[in-house]
């Protein structure tokens, strides 16, 4: 019964899909696939310590962190909330647009700001929501509907832009898995085949967001007739 | 040229040990956490293979890493209190600082793609270099002292926390699945199903797999192991398709997956409780009509540059 072997990723799955402890989950997978595939104990040690220590590459991103604390200290958030209030007499869409560009060239210089919490929740979804009710008076929906598109938008420039930034630690864990696996693949043309997917977002959503604009526009003309 | 980039590399790796002793220093002083000791002795474990695991048994560091999972699987790894910027300071600093404080994080991304593509180093050695440049202008810039550094430092890998070693801990985890033959076996049971060899097909299996992977786990960083060695290999890049291309690819597939699962709280729950809104799945069906065409972009775009 070769199937045996699986059940790491069943664990995996499993321990992922309800919320368990994701360290203890990752190490007890290994474990698991390899008592079922015969290795024994000891060996499984060595190779566990063995493979930690060949990917120590993947966590080189902590070493950005304490100049990231440094400026952050400094004003990083500050400055970039006063950039981002120059945005003035816009329509929801653009706020979007732009914000996704900012976002996007946030990820290709390796900042990561908790964007929900710092950004979306005090300054994109209130200057949308001030922006839209211009057109027309907004309801109750019409607020839900500014809310999920302003945490959509932080989310597509966060995930479609991360690889854009060679010392992320998503770009080191494709470099080093694949290394792993026994392809080398270097960080820096990871960045570089994720530049295609970043540009194509930001085109993709620019056109969403006209759309978005469009049914505030509508609605704005019907309340006026 | 390889043993000089392997002592740097040492060295990195070192750095990184002694960041987070900083962390367990931090962690053991911090009274308000009920789990202290137990976070103190995880940051310690870790500042320990780091900085020594070089000179170490192999079984003895994958024993210590069985030790940081039990203390994680007992609840003993807590953040605790971490103390916040003063934000009075902050916004003087912006106001002084204005446009400049964005320059240390244009160093930072500027000299590491300089270092892989101008120098003999690679990529790493570029990473670790422009790392420490640009704290060192970091520092100029912001007429910080040594303490405040330590400070931000600490507060830096402790808020990070568990979430950032668990990158390399699933790239490990795909060294014992392919010690195991867990991608043979996942390859051997796709492919009675869907034949190897017809590349569209192949990149559009991985793709798929990666997003619906991430659907069901919420961690596109947890799929990638899993699915890249059990499909991406054998259907697309043993066929011939470019390594690169199909982890580049592979990944930003994964993530549309995330953008449709509420298996990702921190994304798609957390702005629904800090804004309250009425929609529990309001964010995700924001996103899904984005996610559905990227993906299908993203699958094209793989056929097209890995072959």
């Amino acid at each position: 019964m070769e199937y045996i072997r699986l059940i790491g990723v069943l664990v995996i799955i499993l321990g992922f899909a309800f919320r368990l402890d994701t360290v203890a989950v990752v190490l007890i997978s290994a474990l698991a696939t390899a008592l079922a595939s015969g290795i024994d104990f000891t060996k499984f040690l060595a190779i566990l310590g063995q493979g930690f220590l060949d990917n120590r590459m993947v966590s080189l991103f902590f070493l950005t962190l304490p100049m990231i604390g440094v400026i952050e200290r400094n004003g990083l958030k500050e400055s970039a909330v006063n950039l981002i209030h120059r945005l003035q007499n816009l329509t929801p869409g653009r706020i979007f647009d732009i914000y996704l560009l900012i976002r996007e060239l946030a990820c290709v210089f390796g900042i990561t700001l908790q964007g929900q919490v710092q950004f979306i929740r005090p300054l994109i979804n209130p200057m949308a929501q001030a922006a839209a009710s211009v057109e027309a008076k907004l309801t109750p929906k019409d607020v839900d509907r500014i809310k999920a598109r302003s945490a959509a938008t932080e989310n597509f420039g966060n995930f479609f832009a991360q690889n854009l930034f060679v010392a992320s630690g998503g770009v080191l864990l494709m470099a080093s898995t694949m290394k792993s696996l026994g392809y080398k693949v270097d960080p820096t043309g990871i960045v570089l085949y994720s530049i295609p997917v970043a540009v194509i977002t930001l085109v993709l959503v620019f056109f969403y967001n006209r759309l978005f604009d469009r049914q505030f526009a509508k609605k704005g003309r019907a309340n006026n007739d | 040229m390889t043993n000089l980039i392997n002592n740097i590399l040492t060295f990195l790796y070192m750095l990184i040990g002694v960041g987070f002793l900083i962390a367990a220093i931090e962690s053991f002083r911090d009274k308000t956490n009920s789990a202290r000791y137990g976070t103190g002795l995880f940051w310690t474990l870790f500042a320990v293979i780091f900085a020594l695991g070089q000179w170490l048994p192999k079984a003895l560091v994958g024993a210590l890493l069985l030790v940081i999972g039990l203390l994680s699987l007992l609840k003993q790894v807590k953040v605790g209190h971490i103390k916040e910027i003063n934000v009075k300071t902050a916004e003087k600093a912006a106001l002084k600082l204005r446009g400049w404080i964005f320059l240390p994080s244009i160093i930072l991304a500027i000299t590491a793609i300089l270092v892989a593509q101008f120098t003999p180093f690679g990529g790493q050695v570029g990473i670790g270099a422009a790392a420490i440049l640009s704290l060192i202008v970091a520092i100029a810039l912001t007429k910080s002292k040594g303490k405040d550094v330590f400070d931000d430092t600490q507060r830096m890998v402790r808020s990070v926390g568990s979430a950032g070693v668990l990158p390399q801990l699933l790239a490990t985890l795909g060294v014992v699945f392919t010690a195991s033959g867990v991608g043979k076996v996942t390859a051997h049971a796709i492919s009675s199903v869907f034949p190897t060899g017809n590349h569209l097909l192949g990149v559009a299996l991985y793709c798929v797999a990666m997003a619906l992977f991430t659907i069901i786990m919420g961690n596109a960083f947890a799929a990638f192991a899993v699915i890249t060695a059990g499909i991406g290999i054998p259907f697309v890049v043993a066929q011939g398709g470019s390594a690169v291309v199909v982890a580049a690819l592979g990944m930003t597939s994964g993530y549309c997956g995330t953008l449709m699962t509420p298996m990702a709280a921190n994304f798609n729950t957390l702005p629904v409780a800090l804004m309250e809104m009425k929609d529990p799945l309001g964010v995700i069906k924001q996103q899904a009509p984005i996610a559905i065409p990227m993906l299908l972009i993203q699958i094209l775009l793989m056929y097209v540059l890995a072959f």
